[in-house]
């Protein structure tokens, strides 16, 4: 007997479920979920704007109201994917000005996002509440002011690391005295002053705020002013930490922190000057979250700060800190849940500090609810890892960089497989892995083997033969997304695994051994991936097939594989000629 | 640092009982052997698969004879030959656009590009075959003074290590804590844009890898091909006085102007400061046509009659 619940009641019950996962899932049911389901979603994530297009989205979804979005590779952070590649906001942009007039939030990473988009942004949604644009490029300040000017409800303006073309500081201006809806400004990846009695009175008019990350230019002889403004926040970036020595300046700085009973998370602090920092010491006891990963401040002054903040969670920081502060580290702060360091002097020829793998062992040892990890330095052992490993079995990211490519264990010479392998071997719930150092097809052996939950790999001047991706792309149960840089891995393995690909967000490889005819032949066999083939060196048809591609990124797609906005050095198969890619 | 200089584990083709043993190997193959033979011009006429095969190396170290057996490692451009010479050509040229914006300081490399120190890559015209042969002794001298300065000054891998622009931009403007930082020259790095009138994206390129305007200049005249601004460029630099009629036929001869917009969000004629002060004030690099910069040459023309 067939049954089924009225639409009403379904659709009230999909409204608790607020994972895209347990919505995928739901419309998988049978067509009647699907179709109810797709009325009553509003949020959706798109983890690769190029695997799925704007029109089929709005087909499928026509309800929504907040949509988040990633364009470019992780490694174009690294200046591995070549400008113009991709990833264009503006169709999207455009596409959903027509069809989500009541759109509310957009989310993009790593898009080109450009001052027409922001501006058809500000004017085409009545309701624009949220603007996150992390890593993103192709915008001015004038893009900013569009959004300021015309987004009456706006609550969130959050530039995360953006590179803005900074024109002036005037677009915060634009905000309307009207406007006093704003919960969070991030404007940290700003170079250029705004106007500072602007700011102060947007802040002083926005009772809502909670979070306020000012760029370098604001003068910290200014921050007391905006902080006295809003006792309230939650979450503070200062500008500029440095100023000539006043009493009169220290005081009035540490009288308005004293004021914010509800600060977790403190971040800015360029140019520190370390006699300012007890400013902030009545806080201490309540912060979570410290990012002083700008401020080049010593380990004795880093210490001082940090041992006040017994619930620290979260904490960034360079490498200044040294061995002996996270030592401290360790013994002060026991609820630590994630650590970054990173380098001061990275390209340095010397180590600058006394940083090693001793520091990330303390840590281990003595914060039982560690489980994330970005760790720059310069020496590392099997015997650092395997500790580590045995101590913080809870990891769920882990990320090591040692900073000279290929470095052997330190002590033994040795390649550091043993290393990552027992990370991986302990680390049952690990999720996100980057390596570095030397490594062989061991390594990957040890990962294919264990890493079941892995989601994220990321290699680099590591292996010996194809034998080693072979080993993650069948082993890695969980795989999503890995990238290759440097490695000699090639056509063996990629094409034998060709299937898996398939269940992958995404795979990149650059400057390694895959010729052009395995990726002529791997887009062949898989209709649904695009085998994108980025290659400065002018059409790789005018070489022998056997030639090696410098970079070629595999993604999964639903859409056309021949994207319109294709730069001249980017090719794939060409649909109609099915030997030629164009 | 405890690590070899020519540390190198492409060539290892087969198994070897023991890592320790055949890494020691690599290395020592690697520094016996100097300049891979393969580099030679015997092989201009040979096609052979595997040397057509990207390799890798690390800076400062070579890739020994290739054994066999596909993915043994990637191999920079500079040494794969084939006999047809359209490909070659095609290769060859966006091998040098591609690699030369890809490897910052190219001339720091113990790996061959095209020429000789990055100078040289700015005096070679087209791409041509005859020059791998200077590029053997060219990579046989970088190595030796690749060698002999490492310590100071080391070579720096695109991308690596991996840290976001805004984090290296960042760095490279704060003040250094520690003395002995301050010592060092080319910590951090400085990636600005480059924009050309017409062309459909830009490009990217990190100041702080070169060190004159003739280098820039070349640099950029191949990653954008139909740019000519190489004669301006080095006419500028080398030349302490410039005569009008000079510079306009500089203008007038070449299609395009290399300018730049300083920290004042002025745009300025590239080529009138000192090296030093160009790149502490350049934000943003624009290749106009010759056209739009007429208007810039005045200023110069004055500026060097007043020196004068």
């Amino acid at each position: 007997m067939a049954y089924s619940f009225p639409e009403e009641v379904l659709e009230h019950v999909f409204s608790f479920l607020s994972l895209a996962r347990d919505r995928n899932a739901v419309s998988l049911v049978c067509k009647s979920w699907y179709e109810i389901e797709r009325w009553c979603r509003h949020r959706i994530f798109v983890g690769n704007c190029y695997a799925v297009s704007p029109e089929i989205v709005i087909r499928r979804f026509p309800e929504l109201r907040a949509v988040e979005m990633k364009g470019k590779p992780h490694f174009a952070d690294f200046n591995l994917v070549p400008e113009g590649w991709g990833a264009y906001a503006y169709p999207w942009i455009a596409a959903m000005a027509e069809a989500y007039p009541f759109l509310e939030e957009i989310k993009l990473k790593r898009m080109v996002v450009t001052d027409e988009s922001l501006e058809l942004i500000s004017k085409s949604y009545k309701n624009f509440k949220v603007l996150v644009l992390t890593s993103c490029e192709g915008f001015t300040t004038d893009g900013l002011a569009s959004i300021a000017a015309n987004c009456r409800h706006l609550r969130e303006l959050d530039l995360r690391e953006s590179e803005v073309e900074d024109l002036s500081g005037h677009w915060l201006s634009h905000f309307p005295d009207s406007c006093t809806s704003l919960v969070s400004l991030n404007m940290s990846c700003l170079g250029s002053e705004v106007s500072f009695s602007s700011l102060e009175r947007l802040v002083a008019r926005s009772p809502n705020l909670r979070t306020l990350r000012l760029n370098r230019a604001v003068p910290l002889e200014k921050l007391a002013n905006l902080v006295r403004h809003a006792p309230q926040l939650v979450e503070l970036g200062t500008g500029a930490y440095s100023s000539e020595i006043r009493s009169d300046t220290f005081s009035s700085l540490a009288d308005a922190f004293s004021a914010c009973k509800q600060l977790k998370a403190l971040s800015g602090f360029w140019d520190v000057v370390p006699s300012y920092l007890p400013a902030v010491y009545s806080v201490c006891s309540g912060i979570t979250s410290l990012n002083l990963s700008y401020a080049a401040i010593p380990s004795s002054d880093l210490v001082k700060l940090i041992s006040q903040c017994q619930n620290l969670q979260r904490l960034w920081v360079l490498d200044y800190i040294e061995d002996s502060g996270l030592e401290a580290l360790a013994a002060s702060c026991k609820d630590l849940q994630e650590l970054r360091v990173f380098p001061s002097d990275p390209f340095g020829a010397e180590p600058n500090v006394s940083l090693t793998e001793q520091g990330l062992v303390s840590v281990s040892e003595g914060c039982p609810k560690l489980e994330s990890v970005l760790y720059f330095c310069r020496q590392m052992s099997n015997a650092a890892l395997i500790a580590i490993a045995r101590n913080r079995p809870n990891f769920i990211r882990f990320r090591l960089c040692i900073i000279e490519p290929q470095a052997a264990d330190y002590l033994t010479l040795e390649p550091l497989d043993a290393g990552f392998g027992a990370i991986v071997e302990n680390c049952k719930e690990l999720r996100r892995l980057s390596m570095s150092g030397l490594l062989t097809d061991r390594v990957f052996k040890y990962i294919g083997t264990h890493a079941k939950k892995l989601e994220m790999l990321s290699i680099a001047f590591a292996g010996e033969s194809d034998l080693g991706l072979h080993h993650v792309l069948s082993g890695c149960d969980s795989l999503r997304k890995l990238e290759i840089r440097d490695c000699p891995f090639g056509d063996k393995a990629v094409l034998a695994n060709a299937a898996k690909l398939d269940t992958m967000r995404s795979l990149w490889m650059s400057s390694c051994s895959v010729s052009f005819g395995a990726c002529k032949l791997l887009a062949q066999k898989m209709p649904r991936l695009n085998v994108e083939v980025i290659d400065e060196r002018g059409p790789p048809d005018s070489r022998p097939e056997s030639c090696v591609v410098e970079r070629v990124y595999v993604y999964r797609t639903v859409a056309s594989r021949q994207r319109l906005d294709m730069p001249d050095f980017v090719w794939t198969l060409d649909e109609d000629s099915s030997m030629r890619y164009s | 640092m405890s690590i070899p200089q020519e540390h190198d584990y492409i060539g290892l083709s087969e198994p070897l009982p023991s890592e320790k043993i055949s890494y020691k190997m690599a290395a020592a193959a690697a520094a016996a052997e100097g300049v891979s033979p393969s580099l030679n011009a015997e092989k201009i006429g040979a096609f052979n698969l595997k040397e057509t095969e990207l390799r890798l190396g690390l800076p400062g170290s070579e890739a020994p004879e290739r054994k066999g057996g596909i993915g043994i490692g990637v191999s920079l451009f500079g040494k794969e030959l084939k006999d047809e010479s359209v490909c070659v050509k095609s290769f060859v040229s966006g091998a040098k656009r591609g690699f030369s914006h890809a490897i910052n300081g190219a001339g720091k490399w113990g790996l061959s590009i095209h020429g000789g120190s990055a100078a040289d890559l700015g005096g070679n015209g087209g791409p041509n075959v005859k020059e791998e042969i200077p590029a053997v002794k060219a990579v046989e001298e970088r190595k030796n003074e690749a060698s002999i300065t490492a310590p100071a000054s080391k070579a720096q891998v695109v991308g690596w290590p991996p840290i976001r622009s805004f984090r290296k931009n960042t760095l490279a403007t704060n003040t250094p804590k520690k003395d002995d930082v301050a010592g060092k020259s080319g910590s951090g790095c400085l990636y600005i844009k480059v924009s050309m009138d017409g062309a459909p994206y830009l490009r990217k390129i990190d100041l702080k890898t070169y060190c004159s305007y003739a280098e820039i200049s070349s640099a950029l005249e191949k990653m954008f091909s139909c740019f000519t601004i190489g004669q301006c460029g080095q006419g500028l630099a080398a030349k302490e006085h410039l005569s009008e009629s000079h510079l306009m036929d500089l203008l007038h001869g070449s299609e395009y102007v290399l300018t730049y917009e300083d920290k004042d969000g002025d745009w300025m004629l590239v080529g009138d400061v000192p090296w030093e002060m160009f790149t502490d004030s350049c934000r943003r690099l624009r290749i106009m046509k010759g056209s739009d910069a007429i208007g810039l040459a005045p200023r110069t023309m004055q500026k060097s009659k007043s020196q004068n």
